[in-house]
């Protein structure tokens, strides 16, 4: 064969393939409209969840009581799943019937994209009342009037601190406003004979656990987007007052330091969490470390307490950020009346709500549930049903392009907080002008 | 030397177009040997089609598009690529991270990897050993590698850092986590792991004939120039082999710099996947194709990770074209190139 021909064949595989590309279109798999009342679901639902370990055996647990309840529907369950494998699956038309996910910033482009089932119908359908799931919940679990998905427990942020440590400095009392969170952070903190930090009273990077700006903005009461859609972390003196504060406590501790510090930091998920081990005395944290320091280290002397707030902001002070585990049908799902029955049980039904939300100490997202003799409050936990139910809490706002625009803000917050980026203003300004570009690509607008 | 020289004027007789025409028979038999051809070559070609050609052009068209996975992909012309060149905030650093790394880790492989084959050469009594353990490290898998790297680097725990207390050093890098120190710790990382290298390259080394170097080392040569004159040219043709596949490596490289900014950065991807926690520290692990990823898989922006992928396979054909033909000068001198 030629070297002519050759490239002829070749020019005409490619131009083929082009073809071939352009014409594939992506499993979009109309939804089939839901069965009549009375029929009943039967056969096998596929079930991803992103929990492992400790946590995933209390899913296991409450699927075992639905199979019970539901003997006609066997549920095949699939652990340690994330988000990005689960998008992949559900574009390849091989996502699971029923899907759990930690993140309520996907919801925007679940619901807009068609990737999860509209539960809408199912809902009309089966009668089931809404106003049982409390407000803030109902509202991060749909988009723009479409409810792709519902609520599996809520997770919300408060403080822990060592009161050991605490006690051992004089004090009696976590902080309320951030210079008080300051000040005791700094007597709180010891170092070791070379310089190094020993113990940290409260380590500012927002990169540290699950320090970010979306879990701290609820504090100063931040937005992120304005009337028009547009960024607004240039534009709302909040987020500025949030930096200047975090810089300030940097600057004490020296950036370095606390680098050093972080980078020996353990596991979040595990024992070795430096608040478990006593290398921090104070820690914004979510309700289910209660759970974890339950099982890790139940000797620890700790208490909770609602985040401080703002100096010029008090009324904010007991409110916090709040977000959840949602869970939905994707579009490809060969079984959706099945896979519907799981969510309806997983989300509606009082006692698995509650027997879940002890085994991983979330917080219930139905009025019943969170009213239940049944569900275990203590002092600790109490703290975050209260953060939950305060009207200053919060949630970060769903995009088209998930969470990057927090992820964008939180990559120039890493140059600030080490002094590589000083101009506060420019920056947030430069971080704005990339998110609204970002989702200019995403949306086409 | 004698040259062949074409005639001034092309004296071929033209056949009469009734002498050209093929028999019947004979045209069958081409035909059907023809056909016999291409059923030998249709694995290949299915293959080649399906595993290459078909997702180069669908990676091509939905470089056009805005495409997020889910919905169908939308035509916007080059948009992708305006926003790539003038909006996108981290293209620039991601190119230069691996720009980098490219220009660093290869040459530093190569060199490192033909020191220690010429040193194990020389070495007559455990030789054997001395390569094998120069060796085991490539069997590591770059995963477990770079954790254990991670590990070692720690600032705080690792004990690289405790050593250089205990010798008296005061300096305490941050590794890692330092931005102007990540990509050189993954440098050392590379040139921990260059036993695939080395092998190739001592395996050459050892077929350059020894008469070559006698006649040299008679003629006077010292050391460098039996090198220089001797070993290089000889060895040449593999060098050039590493120098091409380590920076086709390098423009893809991934997963030892996303573990480290995954494992370095410390807070654990709950549920959200891989792509919520790469590049740290400041992003200077972000590599080209860590970025691509971020925005396909963690940014929903598929159309415009694909324009990525379309202009990282332009930039590694000519890299390699530049780098073959660049050596084929230096073969071969201009005139033959």
């Amino acid at each position: 064969m030629t070297s002519a021909k050759i490239y002829r064949l070749a020019l005409g595989l490619g131009a083929v393939s082009l073809l071939a590309a352009a014409c594939t279109a992506t499993d979009k798999k109309s939804q089939e409209p839901v069965a009549s009342p009375t029929a009943s679901a039967s056969g096998q639902v596929s079930f991803w969840h992103f929990f492992t370990g400790r946590e995933a055996e209390a899913i296991d647990g409450v699927v075992k009581d639905f199979e019970a309840s539901h003997p006609g529907i066997t549920v095949k369950v699939s652990k340690g799943q994330d988000d990005e494998k689960m998008r992949q699956a559900i574009s390849a038309g091989k996502g699971p019937d029923v899907g759990l996910s930690y993140s309520t910033d996907i919801v925007g482009n679940f619901c807009t994209s068609g990737a999860w089932r509209d539960l809408g119908p199912y809902i009309k359908r089966d009668n089931v009342d809404m106003n049982q799931l409390v407000p803030v919940v109902r509202s991060y679990t749909e988009y723009k009037g479409t409810r792709c998905s519902m609520p599996v427990l809520a997770d919300t942020y408060g403080l822990y601190y060592n009161k050991k440590l605490l006690a051992d400095a004089g004090y009696t009392e976590p902080p309320k406003t951030l210079s008080q969170l300051a000040e005791m952070a700094k007597k709180l903190t010891t170092h070791k004979t070379n310089g190094d930090i020993n113990v940290i009273g409260f380590m500012p990077f927002l990169d540290y656990y699950e320090n970010s700006p979306a879990h701290w903005a609820p504090h100063w009461a931040a937005t992120w987007f304005d009337q028009a859609g547009k960024s607004a972390v240039a534009s709302d003196p909040a987020w500025s007052a949030m930096l200047t504060w975090q810089k300030q406590l940097i600057d004490y501790y020296g950036s370095d330091k606390l680098t050093k510090f972080s980078a020996g930091k353990g596991d979040e998920f595990s024992a070795a969490n430096d608040f478990e081990r006593g290398k921090v005395a104070m820690m914004l944290d979510g309700e289910w470390r209660i759970a974890f320091i339950n099982a890790d280290k139940p000797n620890l002397d700790y208490g909770t307490a609602p985040f401080p707030a703002a100096d010029d902001k008090q009324n904010l002070y007991g409110g916090g950020y709040v977000t959840g585990n949602i869970i939905g049908i994707s579009r490809g799902s060969d079984n959706p009346e099945a896979a519907w029955e799981l969510i309806k049980y997983l989300t509606t039904d009082t006692g698995a709500i509650v027997k879940l939300a002890n085994g991983i100490k979330n917080v219930p997202t139905t009025h019943a549930a969170l009213t239940s003799p049944d569900l275990q409050v203590d002092d600790k936990f109490k703290t975050f049903l209260d953060i939950f139910a305060n009207p200053n809490s919060a949630t970060s706002p769903s995009t088209a392009n998930g969470a990057e625009y927090q992820n964008l803000f939180g990559t120039w917050i890493v140059k600030w907080q080490t002094g590589r980026a000083t101009d506060l203003q420019a920056g947030l300004e430069s971080v704005a002008k990339q998110i609204d570009d970002s989702l200019a690509l995403g949306t086409g607008s | 030397m004698t040259t062949l020289v074409r005639p001034a004027t092309d004296e071929r007789v033209v056949p009469p177009a009734r002498a050209r025409k093929v028999p019947a028979p004979l045209r069958k038999k081409r035909r059907r040997h023809r056909l016999f051809v291409a059923a030998l070559m249709a694995p290949w070609a299915i293959g080649f089609s399906v595993f290459f050609l078909y997702p180069l052009a669908a990676t091509l068209w939905f470089s056009f598009t805005r495409y997020n996975l889910l919905e169908q992909p939308v035509f916007i012309g080059l948009r992708n690529y305006r926003y790539f060149f003038t909006q996108d905030p981290y293209s620039l650093q991601a190119v230069r991270n691996t720009l980098w790394l490219t220009i660093f880790v290869v040459p530093a492989r190569i060199i490192f990897a033909l020191l220690i084959a010429q040193l194990v050469i020389q070495i007559k009594r455990g030789g054997n050993v001395l390569r094998t353990v120069f060796y085991l490290p490539a069997l590591a898998p770059p995963v477990a590698a770079t954790l254990a790297f991670t590990y070692l680097f720690n600032p705080a725990t690792g004990p690289v850092n405790q050593l250089l207390g205990k010798v008296g050093i005061g300096w305490q890098p941050l590794w890692f986590s330092d931005p102007a120190l990540a990509k050189p710790t993954l440098l050392i990382l590379s040139v921990w792991g260059l036993g695939d290298v080395m092998v190739i390259l001592l395996a050459t080394l050892l077929q350059v004939p020894n008469e070559q170097y006698e006649a040299a080392h008679l003629d006077g040569a010292n050391a460098w120039q039996r090198f220089r004159y001797v070993t290089l040219p000889n060895i040449w043709p593999v060098l050039l082999f590493a120098a091409v596949t380590g920076v086709i490596a390098m423009l893809q490289f991934f997963t030892q710099a996303a573990v480290a900014s995954a494992v370095a950065g410390g807070t654990a991807p709950v549920g959200g996947g891989l792509g919520e926690r790469l590049g740290y520290p400041d992003n200077a692990m972000l590599t080209f194709p860590i970025w691509m990823y971020v925005k396909g898989f963690a940014n929903f922006q598929l159309g415009y990770a694909c324009a990525m992928a379309v202009m990282l396979f332009v930039v590694s054909m000519a890299f390699t074209v530049v780098l073959l033909r660049r050596s084929r000068v230096f073969l071969y001198g201009a005139e033959e190139a």
